[in-house]
C-alpha cells in the first residue's frame, strides 16, 4: 500500500488522474476501520490532511458551501443556524473524538446506506462538489448515491465540498440506535420544511440500499399543506394527514433485516420518526413550540 | 526483562515515629494503579516490548464444523520475515489438548474443527502484518460436516459426536455424549406440593450469549530462556491454572515454565481460559526468540469464551397468601464446542437456581450441550446469572397471579440465615434477603419527566438521548424490583486454597511489610486491599506489593468474588504469622525489661508493639534489627463437599452473597427504546474493606447486568453457527449516557467463618440487575418480554415473531 500525501489540491487531483484506484482519507474515520478489519487493502491511500482548504466553509446567501474535511464537531459548533439538521445529525455521529476528525466528505465518500449526514443533506437539498483534473461539477445530492456503498464520483474524481441549502423553515433530524450514544444507526430520518418553496422535504437513512427520499410521502404532504392553505394559516395539521405522511415514509423504505434490526421494526420507526419530526418541524413553523435543550 | 512488564509497587505514607498508621481495612484508600491507567500511563499486556521480538498470529477456522482436509503451508513459509510456521503436526508432545476442567481443547485443530474461529495453525514473523499476511497465505481445504446448534440438532438420536470417546468424569453419566455435564437438584415432593398450590405459573425464558468485553484484548509475551525454558509475561486470571496446561503441552516440567502477571485490562471470567499462552511459548521454543502475540478486537471476540446462552423453562407454585410451594426448572445451557468450565456453570445453576427464596419442594435440572457454537464457560455470575433472570420473573408474574405487591411477595418467601438451600446446605451466616427488598423499596422515586425543564426539552434524560427520537412522546415510566443469591469461592468440593507470602524488614528505618501473592490483578483492587490488610495486621505504614508471578504458590482464580476472602485470607493468615515470629523475637530480646512482653496480649501498632492495655513496648525497627521475618503459607477456606448426582445434594458452597435492585426505567413505548433512570442496589459485603472499592465493583456489576438487559448479545447465525457480530460496532456495550445514576446501600452483616467477616462482592450485583430492568421494562409496557436482551423490535411487534423455542 503506498501513501500519498499531496500538498495541495491540484496535486491531489493530479495524483488520483494518475491513480483512480487511489483511496481519499482525511479523518480516516471510516478508512482505518475498513483497513483494520482488512475489508480493504487500497493500493494507494491519499492523505488529505495537508489541504487546509477541506476544512473551511462559506456560508453564502443561498447555500452553505462546507469543506469535505469540515469535523461534524465544527458544523455543530458554528452552523446550527444555517444548517439545523445537519448540526443534529452530526451531534449523533459517533463519539466526540470521532466527531473531531470526520466530516461530511467521508460519509459521502463511503455513500453507506448508515452514514449520518445524509438524511440530513437530502432533506436540506444539497449538491457535491466534485473535481477531476478534468473539471469541476455540481452533482444533485438526489442523483449521488448510486447503490449500497456506491456514489457517482467518477474514478478520477474527489470530493472538494458540499453545497447545502441554507435552512429557509425548521428542520429535524433523528435517529434510531440500540443505546444512546456511539451507535450506528439502526435508521434515521432527516425532515425539512422550505416555507419559500412552500415544501417539504425528506431523508431516509438504513432502511434502504442507499440513502433516499420519501418522494410519494412528499408529495402528499405537499399537496395536503397546500390544498390547507396550511401554510399561509399555520394552522395544525390533521392527525389523520400526519398518519398518511408517516405511512408513505414507511412505504419508501426497501429495509434489510441485519444484526442491528429488523426490516419490519425499521419501516415501522421510520413512519414514527416521519410523524414525530413533522409534528416538531410544524409546531415550530407555527412559532408555537418551545426549545430543546441539548440538541445541537 | 521485556519492557511494559510490572514492577514492584510501593504504597503508603512513610510516617515518623509515633504518628498514627493509615490505610488500614475498612478505609477507602486509592489504587496505585488507578492515576495510571486513567491518563494512559499503565502498562498493559499489549505494550509490553522485547528487543528481537518477533510477533505470533493465529489461523483461525472460517467455518464451524468440518473435516480438515488438507493444510498447505508452503507459501506462509516462503514469504520473506516468517521464522515459523506451525500446525498440530509440530506440536512437541504427545500432550496436545488443554482445559480447565476437561482437556478437550486442541492448542491447534486436529483434523476437525468444532467452532467458527477455531486456532488451526499458527505464524511468527518479524513484523505483525507479515505474520497476518503469511497467515493468510494458508491453504485449509474444509469439508463440511453438519452443525449443531441447539438442544435438538445436538441431542438428536444421529447427531454426530463433537467429542468422540469421551473419558472425563461426566461422560458416563450424561444421557447423551453431547451433554457436557447434567445435575439434577430433587427436594421434597413437587407432585404433593403443586397440588397445595392455589396458583401455578409456568414459564419459558431465552437469555442471549454476552461476552466480558473486557477492553484489553488478549496479549502475551514469550521470551526463551538459556535454560530450555521459557518466561511467559501474560495477562491472565489465574497464573498456576494457566501453567498446569501449559507445562505439559510443551514438554518442560512446571519450574522451567515461569510465569509473571503483565497488566492487564479487565477479565470478568474471560481469561479464566487459556488463549494465546501455549501458542506464544511454543513459538518461542520453535524459533528461539521472544514472540509477542496481541489479538485485535475481531480476534477477541473468537479468543476467549462467553457466557452461556441459556433456555430456561420454570413451574413456580403458590398458596393464596403468597407462599411458594414448588419451583421445578429445567436449564439449558449452551456450552459450545469445549467444555471450559460448563460443569461448573452447570453445578451453579442448578443449585442456585430457585433463588434466595424458601421452597421445601424443588425439582430442577440443569445440563450443558455440547454444540458447534462458540465456546461458553466463566463470567461474572457464573450460572446464576441466567437464572435469576428466569426466577425473578417467575416471581412477578406469580404476584401478579396473587395480586401481591412484588416486593412484598419476594419478603414473604426471603431466606433468612438458617434457611435450606434446595441442596439441604444451611445458610449459616446473615442472609438479609428481606432487609435488602425493603431498603430499596423505601428509597424516593427519582422525578417524574425529568426531560421537561423551563428551557424546553432535554432529551438526554429520554429515551434515545441525543439521538432525538422522542421529546417525550410514547414515554412510559416502569418500575422492577429484583433480588438474586451468588455463591462465593470454588464449590463442589473443589481445594479452593490461596498462597501468600509476607516479609517484614527494615527499610530505610522503617517497617515496610511486602507481599508477595500469585493474586491476579485484573482491576478488582486485590492490590489495594492486601497492602490495608498488611497495614492493620502488622502496624506498618509502607507496603510493597510485589508482581505476581509462579515464584510463589497459587493464589487461585481472581473469579467466583473469591479474591478478597480467599487470598486476602491467605495475606491476613501469614501476616499473623509473621507477628508471632515479630513478636517472639521482641520478647527475646526485650523481655527482661518489661513483664508485659510475656503477660499482655500483644499488637502491632503504628510502627511499635504496643500492649492491648496501649501501652508502648518497643518500635518495630529495633526489634526487627536487620534481620528479615519472612513467611510463605496456603490458606483454605473450610471445605465443601460435591453435589450427588441424583439428587444435588450436598453442602456444596463456602458462602453466599445477595444483592438486590430497583430498576426505574423510560420506555419509548412507539420506538422500543428504554431509558434507565435510575438503577439501585443493595447488597450486604459482610465487612467492606474498602469502601470505596466495594462500590466500584457494584456499581461496575449493575451495569454489566443493564448491557444484557438491554444491548449486549453475541448473535450466532442460527444455519452457520457463525459469529455475526464480532465488533464493538455491533456488539454493543452501555456508555455513560446508557448508565443511570446508580445508588448504592451497602449492608455489613458479618460472617464468622470469613476473614473480617467479609463476603465476596463482585458478582451478586451482575445477578439482579438485569431481571429489574426488565420487570421495569413490563411494569411500563405490559409485556411479557421472555427474552434478553431486550431489542427494540421486541418492544413494538407482536409477540408471536421472537418467542422462544424451546424444545422439549
Amino acid at each position: 500500500m503506498d501513501f500519498l500525501r499531496p500538498a495541495s489540491w491540484e496535486e491531489a487531483l493530479a495524483a488520483k488522474a494518475e491513480h483512480p484506484t487511489a483511496v481519499p482519507i482525511a479523518g480516516g474515520t471510516d478508512v482505518m476501520v475498513e483497513i483494520n478489519f482488512d475489508h480493504r487493502r487500497p493500493e494507494y491511500l491519499m492523505d488529505l490532511g495537508r489541504i487546509a482548504d477541506l476544512r473551511e466553509w462559506e456560508v453564502g446567501a443561498e447555500s452553505v458551501r462546507l469543506g469535505a474535511s469540515v469535523p461534524y464537531t465544527r458544523i455543530m459548533e458554528n452552523l446550527r443556524t444555517e444548517l439545523p439538521g445537519l448540526a443534529l445529525a452530526s451531534h449523533t455521529v459517533a463519539s466526540p473524538q470521532i466527531r473531531n476528525r470526520g466530516g461530511v466528505g467521508g460519509n459521502l465518500g463511503t455513500a453507506s446506506p448508515a452514514g449520518d449526514a445524509h438524511p440530513a443533506l437530502l432533506a436540506a437539498g444539497a449538491e457535491v462538489e466534485a473535481e477531476s483534473v478534468r473539471g469541476s461539477r455540481l452533482i444533485p445530492i438526489d442523483a449521488f448515491y448510486t447503490g449500497v456503498k456506491r456514489n457517482a464520483l467518477a474514478p478520477d474524481e474527489l470530493i472538494r465540498a458540499v453545497h447545502i441549502k441554507k435552512a429557509d423553515g425548521p428542520q429535524q433530524f433523528a435517529k434510531v440506535g440500540t443505546r444512546n450514544a456511539m451507535v450506528i444507526a439502526v435508521c434515521a430520518f432527516g425532515l425539512a420544511l422550505h416555507p419559500k418553496t412552500r415544501t417539504v422535504r425528506t431523508g431516509i437513512g438504513s432502511a434502504a440500499p442507499t440513502p433516499i427520499r420519501a418522494a410519494v410521502a412528499e408529495e402528499f404532504l405537499n399537496a395536503a399543506l397546500e390544498e390547507g392553505g396550511l401554510w399561509d394559516s399555520g394552522a395544525a395539521i390533521s392527525p389523520s394527514v400526519a398518519r398518511e405522511f408517516a405511512d408513505l415514509c414507511s412505504g419508501a423504505c426497501n429495509p434489510i433485516d441485519d444484526v442491528r434490526g429488523t426490516a419490519s421494526y425499521r419501516r415501522r420507526a421510520i413512519g414514527v420518526l416521519a410523524r414525530r419530526t413533522l409534528s416538531w418541524t410544524w409546531e415550530s413553523y407555527r412559532g408555537t413550540s418551545r426549545g430543546v435543550e441539548g440538541v445541537a | 526483562m521485556p519492557n511494559g512488564t510490572p514492577t514492584r509497587i510501593t504504597q503508603g505514607t512513610r510516617i515518623t515515629r509515633g504518628a498514627i498508621a493509615k490505610g488500614g481495612i475498612g478505609e477507602s484508600t486509592l489504587r496505585p494503579d488507578g492515576a495510571l491507567k486513567v491518563t494512559g500511563e499503565f502498562a498493559y499486556a499489549s505494550d509490553m516490548w522485547h528487543e528481537d521480538m518477533l510477533w505470533g498470529h493465529i489461523l483461525r477456522s472460517t467455518v464451524a464444523h468440518a473435516e480438515i482436509v488438507s493444510i498447505d503451508t508452503g507459501e506462509a513459509l516462503a514469504l520473506p520475515g516468517v521464522y515459523a510456521v506451525m500446525t498440530y503436526d509440530d506440536l512437541p508432545t504427545e500432550v496436545t489438548h488443554y482445559g480447565l476442567e476437561i482437556q478437550d481443547t486442541p492448542v491447534l485443530a486436529h483434523g476437525r474443527v468444532r467452532h467458527h474461529g477455531e486456532p488451526v495453525a499458527m505464524v511468527a514473523a518479524d513484523h505483525p502484518e507479515t505474520a497476518r499476511r503469511a497467515a493468510a497465505r494458508i491453504k485449509v481445504e474444509y469439508r463440511d460436516l453438519p452443525v449443531l446448534t441447539d438442544e435438538a440438532s445436538a441431542l438428536a438420536p444421529d447427531a454426530p459426536c463433537i467429542h468422540d470417546n469421551r473419558t472425563d468424569d461426566h461422560a458416563p453419566h450424561v444421557p447423551h455424549p453431547n451433554i457436557v455435564h447434567r445435575q439434577p437438584v430433587r427436594r421434597g415432593d413437587v407432585r404433593e406440593a403443586r397440588r397445595r398450590a392455589d396458583v401455578i405459573v409456568t414459564g419459558e425464558y431465552v437469555f442471549g450469549m454476552q461476552d466480558q468485553a473486557f477492553l484489553g484484548p488478549e496479549s502475551g509475551l514469550a521470551v526463551p530462556a538459556e535454560d530450555g525454558g521459557v518466561d511467559l509475561y501474560i495477562a491472565t486470571q489465574w497464573l498456576h491454572s494457566d501453567l498446569r496446561q501449559i507445562a505439559p503441552v510443551l514438554g518442560l516440567p512446571e519450574d522451567k515454565v515461569r510465569m509473571t502477571l503483565a497488566g492487564v485490562g479487565g477479565a470478568f471470567g474471560g481469561r479464566e481460559d487459556l488463549s494465546m499462552q501455549i501458542h506464544a511459548c511454543l513459538l518461542a521454543l520453535r524459533t528461539g526468540k521472544p514472540v509477542k502475540i496481541v489479538y485485535n478486537r475481531f480476534e477477541s471476540f473468537f479468543g476467549h469464551v462467553h457466557r452461556h446462552p441459556a433456555k430456561l423453562r420454570y413451574e413456580h407454585g403458590a398458596t393464596k397468601d403468597g407462599r411458594l410451594t414448588h419451583v421445578t426448572a429445567r436449564i439449558v445451557l449452551d456450552g459450545g464446542a469445549y467444555a471450559s468450565s460448563s460443569p461448573a456453570v452447570v453445578g451453579n445453576a442448578a443449585s442456585l437456581g430457585v433463588g434466595p427464596y424458601d421452597v421445601e419442594d424443588v425439582d430442577i435440572e440443569v445440563l450443558a450441550l455440547y454444540t458447534n457454537n462458540p465456546p461458553c464457560g466463566a463470567m461474572r455470575g457464573f450460572g446464576a446469572v441466567q437464572a435469576c433472570f428466569a426466577y425473578e420473573a417467575q416471581m412477578d408474574k406469580l404476584a401478579k397471579q396473587l395480586g401481591l405487591d412484588p416486593v412484598e411477595f419476594r419478603r414473604r418467601n426471603a431466606m433468612s440465615q438458617g434457611s435450606l438451600m434446595p441442596t439441604g446446605q444451611v445458610v449459616d451466616s446473615p442472609a438479609p434477603v428481606a432487609e435488602l427488598l425493603r431498603r430499596l423499596k423505601a428509597l424516593p422515586m427519582p422525578p417524574e419527566r425529568q426531560w421537561e425543564s423551563s428551557e424546553g426539552t432535554d432529551v438526554r434524560q429520554l429515551p434515545g438521548g441525543l439521538s432525538n427520537t422522542t421529546h417525550g412522546e410514547g414515554v412510559v415510566r416502569g418500575v422492577g424490583y429484583a433480588v438474586g443469591i451468588k455463591n462465593v469461592g470454588f464449590s463442589e468440593g473443589f481445594d479452593d486454597y490461596s498462597t501468600a507470602r509476607v516479609r517484614m524488614e527494615v527499610v530505610a528505618g522503617e517497617p515496610v511489610a511486602t507481599v508477595h501473592t500469585a493474586m491476579a490483578e485484573v482491576g478488582q483492587g486485590g492490590v489495594t486491599v492486601h497492602a490495608q490488610i498488611a497495614r492493620t495486621e502488622l502496624g506498618v505504614a509502607q507496603v510493597t506489593i510485589q508482581p505476581a508471578d509462579t515464584r510463589v504458590g497459587s493464589a487461585g482464580s481472581t473469579s467466583a468474588s473469591r479474591q478478597t476472602y480467599v487470598t486476602g485470607g491467605a495475606v491476613k493468615h501469614a501476616c499473623e504469622l509473621v507477628r508471632e515470629q515479630v513478636l517472639e523475637r521482641g520478647r527475646r530480646t526485650f523481655g527482661a525489661s518489661h513483664p508485659a512482653w510475656s503477660t499482655a496480649e500483644l499488637l502491632l501498632e503504628d510502627g511499635r508493639v504496643v500492649t492491648d492495655g496501649g501501652e508502648v513496648l518497643a518500635d518495630l525497627v529495633d526489634v526487627l534489627g536487620d534481620e528479615a521475618v519472612e513467611v510463605e503459607r496456603e490458606w483454605r477456606h473450610r471445605p465443601t463437599e460435591p453435589f450427588d448426582r441424583h439428587t444435588g445434594q450436598g453442602n456444596g458452597h463456602v458462602q453466599y452473597s445477595f444483592a438486590a435492585h430497583r430498576a426505574v426505567v423510560e420506555v419509548d413505548t412507539e420506538l422500543g427504546l428504554v431509558k434507565v433512570v435510575e438503577l439501585a442496589c443493595a447488597q450486604d459485603v459482610g465487612k467492606a474493606l474498602n469502601p470505596l472499592s466495594v462500590h466500584g465493583q457494584i456499581q461496575g456489576g449493575t451495569t454489566q447486568g443493564l448491557g444484557i438487559a438491554l444491548m449486549e448479545e453475541i448473535v450466532v447465525d442460527p444455519r452457520t453457527a457463525r459469529v455475526k457480530n464480532p465488533s464493538f460496532t455491533d456488539y454493543l456495550i452501555p456508555t455513560i449516557l446508557d448508565t443511570p445514576t446508580i445508588p448504592v446501600d451497602v449492608l455489613e452483616l458479618a460472617d464468622e467463618h470469613a476473614p473480617y467477616g467479609l463476603r465476596g462482592v463482585g458478582e451478586a450485583p451482575t445477578l439482579s440487575s438485569t431481571p429489574a430492568v426488565l420487570a421495569a421494562i413490563r411494569d411500563a409496557t405490559g409485556l411479557e418480554l421472555n427474552r434478553t436482551p431486550v431489542r427494540p423490535e421486541h418492544l413494538t411487534e407482536s409477540q408471536d415473531c421472537w418467542l422462544p423455542d424451546i424444545a422439549g
